[in-house]
């Protein structure tokens, strides 16, 4: 494939649209492969991504007659808003007036569209110039039309608010009117499509545009997952081994046959660890409605066989994982001689923090439903990896992955869990099992809290050396947890580069022997993406410390965050001894650097928003935290407040977040007060406990999540302005490491209480 | 056989009388809009109005509302323009949106006994409705702007 020249096709020819574009309209045909450099202001790791990126508006744009404009959104929503920042930056630059666009939702294809992978913070910062282009191509080809048409130079006229104009002679035609002439135009050349300027954005960086579906849910008409009906659908509900691991040795199907309304009872198969994203395997119950195979599965009684986890202890692995941060483990960044400096140091301060496992509880649970027919499956599904999905169907089900189809709902919340397509791949066994009849899996959300995909648990120690001014001369970090990698290989004791890039060995703070060791720790449940995932501990671990070494020094928490920080400089890791194979988020470190310049504005910018240092009341305090991940730096002040009792509560919330250029102000703030929440809920509650291999928690009362009376009435977002030239970075997952800490240190002050163990739960009880 | 009125309309169920009213309106009916999120009434997504008040349907079994009047999130209005849902898009409140059919009826239900609830009076009533996406602050904000007509 060359990247040098655009590749153009007539697309209402080939079809290209079939399944989601579908509706007759003309398209705008242009394929072309944009070059990388002589496009993008500048390089993201977006082609390097499985399968790419398209900003192909003859996959991405059509226009019908009547002037309505559809674009493909090619990301999962689960509440970002990718669903519509994505299809409002191609609507821009093509000079579309947003009320007449429509939004498809793309099936997985990553053939076709790119990697659609819906993590990693990745959507707007991978897309917002592929976007970009799309839009301005589109806009240049129906200006091109409309010269034609009436004979004056391209330069001359002007798409500009869904019409394109000569403004010479006052003519003006419709986007409709010309949707015909356009798709038959080839594409400019990469090199000569025109991005508008950015004073001129409509949508862009704006936040006013609302989110696609806001009507739909606030009416109830918005389709979930769990919202698929087919004619004949059946519904199923699964019994799954307890421990991961697990299987059924015996269970009574003539009992559950026995409810009105089951129809089957199947056994589906579990597959030995390293499973990735297979299904745990169990019983499945299936029947005319939920009701009764929920009733179903209560009758079966199943016996299990627990396997090599049937003793995993989370109380015994905390020790565990304990006792192996306090020894050496292998080093994975080595500035200097740290164990040197400490040993010389006047004051050694050191503290251990746990933080324990947790789960996504998206308020949808998994649910997924699947038929096959005449050698076809297709499958409706809340799924962040709607490729990926498709994938494994059609592993699982012997069939090519052209035969297979996901249409990707909403998603009812993802945060990772949905990044994993094992209810689908049920759903895929039973209505096989079925002779190929819809079905539909519904987990309960017990099977959602005792079945999942956990966030790592983890111990995290941190030792550091002072000189006599108090200045921190050594740090030496040790991280120890179980590692995704563990779901996908066999014997997996270290923390993979991605996660020891997240807030660990990335640490940018100015000292000059500066040791990172990572200790083994074997997994004994699945281990997933959570939200923010290893820069929840790591950051946890880190700012929990400086406010610790401040108190250590008597300083001011923020002075002493600052002098670690220390100069506006960029912070290269792969500098590093022993930093291996470093991970940036999967982009390029020329475009997103650690900039400490960056990191310390953030800081400076919310202790001013915040007026840290305020008069507060008795039992009040203030907390601040900063963490760069996912590209974006945010820092965070948390007001706590501490009453006799010991009850807790966080009056108010500032953040700062520097995530490059915002094109969509107003899902950020969104973003940035959600995580504020669930920060809050990770900080005192989060915690997935097991007991003989079993999760000890089963629904919102035991797996408690912040309720509205006891979230921070105010988060007040502060967004660094940035120009279109600072690439946009991530925004779904980075307000959220920063929160736990902030909060702890914000108790501290109020208490002179310091929390190390997550969740706080009951230890500010007096 | 059970009747009862489901947005108006008179409706009558033969099956097992046990069964929640959630997976009624959801399988049988059709109405999608009534979210499942807990099965034991933690979390409020599936919210409903019966006889004017605020239910949740995963614990009302059909048996429970013979004779009664239901409202689910597709009959709250006609156009989808009651106040709590245009304050709602006034105000962007949704992220994931899977919650809020639940917690707009919550607040229609609160707002029909309480026409101008203070912030403690909306906490009391909403801390049933969970929204894992964090949409709390501008619930309360969309609650306000309802009750004023803002």
């Amino acid at each position: 494939m060359t990247l040098a020249h655009a590749v153009i096709e007539n697309v209402s020819r080939r079809g290209f649209l079939k399944g989601v574009l579908a509706t007759g309209s003309l398209v705008v045909a242009a394929k072309f492969v944009p070059p990388r450099a002589a496009l993008a202001a500048y390089a993201t790791g977006a082609e390097k991504m499985p399968h790419g990126v398209r900003s192909d508006p003859h996959l991405l744009v059509s226009i019908a007659p009547d002037g309505i404009v559809t674009i493909v959104a090619i990301r999962s929503e689960m509440g970002t808003g990718s669903r519509t920042s994505l299809p409002m930056i191609v609507a821009d630059e093509l000079e579309a007036d947003w009320s007449r666009v429509r939004v498809v939702q793309a099936p997985g294809d990553e053939e076709k569209y790119g990697n659609q992978d819906t993590d990693g913070s990745r959507s707007l910062r991978h897309h917002i110039q592929p976007m970009r282009q799309c839009g301005a191509a589109a806009r240049q080809m129906l200006e091109t039309a409309a010269a034609k048409r009436w004979g004056v130079d391209p330069g001359e006229v002007k798409g500009q608010n869904h019409e394109v104009v000569h403004k010479a002679s006052g003519r003006k035609l419709g986007y409709g009117e010309l949707a015909a002439d356009a798709s038959a135009l080839p594409t400019p050349p990469a090199d000569q499509i025109k991005l508008k300027d950015a004073n001129a954005f409509r949508y862009i960086g704006k936040g006013t545009t609302p989110i696609v579906d806001l009507f739909d849910i606030t009416t109830g008409r918005a389709i979930y997952s769990i919202d698929a009906r087919l004619p004949g659908m059946k519904y199923a509900i699964v019994a799954r081994p307890p421990v991961f691991g697990g299987k059924a040795v015996s269970f009574d199907a003539d009992a559950a046959m026995k409810v009105p309304g089951v129809e089957k009872v199947v056994t589906i198969e579990g597959t030995p660890a390293p499973a990735k994203f297979q299904p745990l395997g169990g019983v499945a119950v299936i029947a005319r409605n939920t009701w009764a195979a929920l009733k179903g599965r209560e009758a079966l009684n199943p016996t299990w066989e627990d396997g090599p986890n049937g003793s995993y202890d989370s109380t015994a692995f905390k020790a565990q994982l304990e006792e192996t941060a306090r020894r050496p483990g292998k080093v994975v960044r080595n500035d200097g001689d740290t164990e040197k400096a400490l040993a010389s140091a006047a004051k050694v301060v050191s503290a251990e923090y746990y933080i324990p496992h947790s789960a996504h509880a998206t308020m949808e649970p998994p649910s997924a439903t699947v038929r096959i027919a005449d050698g076809k499956c297709e499958a409706w599904a809340c799924v962040q990896s709607p490729g990926n999905t498709r994938e494994e169907l059609a592993k699982k089900l012997g069939l090519k992955e052209e035969d297979v189809t996901v249409h990707v709902t909403l998603l009812g919340g993802g945060f990772g869990r949905k990044s994993k397509c094992d209810f689908v791949l049920e759903a895929a066994v039973l209505s096989k099992a079925m002779g190929g009849a819809p079905v539909k899996v519904i987990w309960t959300r017990e099977d959602d809290l005792q079945n999942g995909y956990y966030h790592t648990v983890s111990a995290e120690r941190i030792d550091a050396g002072l000189d006599a001014s108090g200045k921190v001369v050594a740090w030496r970090h040790r991280s120890v947890a179980p590692t995704i990698k563990s779901i996908f290989a066999a014997d997996q004791l270290h923390e993979a580069p991605f996660e020891l890039g997240m807030g660990f060995v990335d640490v940018p703070f100015d000292i000059p022997n500066l040791r990172c060791e990572n200790g083994e720790a074997a997994a004994h449940t699945r281990i997933g993406w959570f939200r923010s995932v290893s820069n929840i501990p790591h950051g946890f671990a880190v700012q929990s410390f400086v406010a610790e070494l401040a108190k250590a020094t008597e300083r001011d928490p923020k002075e002493v965050l600052l002098a670690l920080i220390g100069p506006p400089r960029i912070v290269d890791p792969r500098k590093s001894p022993d930093v291996a194979d470093f991970w940036n988020y999967g982009d390029p470190f020329e475009t997103y650097p650690i900039d400490t310049g960056r990191l310390r504005r953030v800081v400076e910018l919310v202790a001013e928003k915040a007026d840290w240092g305020r008069k507060l009341p008795p039992r009040h305090g203030l907390g601040i935290a900063v963490h760069r991940s996912f590209l974006t730096y945010v820092a965070t002040v948390v007001e706590a407040a501490v009453d006799e009792k010991g009850r807790l509560s966080v009056p108010r919330v500032d953040t700062a977040i520097d995530c490059g250029f915002a094109a969509n102000p107003e899902r950020i703030r969104s973003q940035i007060e959600g995580a504020a929440v669930m920060g809050m809920s990770l900080a005192l509650y989060g915690e997935i406990t097991f007991k003989k291999g079993r999760v000890e928690q089963g629904n919102y009362d035991s797996y408690r999540v912040l309720r509205i009376d006891e979230s921070p009435p105010v988060t007040d977002v502060h967004i660094v302005q940035n120009g279109i030239d600072v690439p946009s970075s991530g925004v779904g997952e980075p307000g959220l490491p920063p929160f736990a800490p902030a909060l702890c240190n914000a108790i501290f002050a109020a208490t002179g209480k310091r929390i190390r163990r997550l969740p706080i739960g009951d230890q500010l009880a007096t | 056989m059970v009747k009862f009125q489901v947005n108006g309309q008179t409706q009558s169920f033969d099956g097992d009388p046990s069964m929640p009213l959630l997976w009624y309106l959801r399988d049988e009916l059709g109405l999608i809009g009534t979210k499942f999120g807990c099965g034991v009434a933690l979390c409020g997504a599936c919210t409903v109005h019966v006889d004017g008040e605020a239910a949740r349907a995963c614990i009302t079994a059909v048996n429970d509302i013979a004779g009664r009047s239901v409202i689910t999130i597709e009959g709250l209005d006609a156009n989808g323009n009651h106040p709590v849902q245009k304050a709602w898009r006034a105000l962007n409140v949704p992220q994931c949106g899977y919650c809020q059919a639940g917690q707009i009826m919550q607040a229609a239900a609160l707002l029909a006994s309480n026409k101008n609830p203070s912030e403690e009076e909306i906490n009391s009533a909403m801390s049933g409705n969970i929204c894992r996406c964090g949409c709390y602050q501008r619930i309360t904000a969309a609650i306000k702007a309802a009750a004023t007509g803002a």
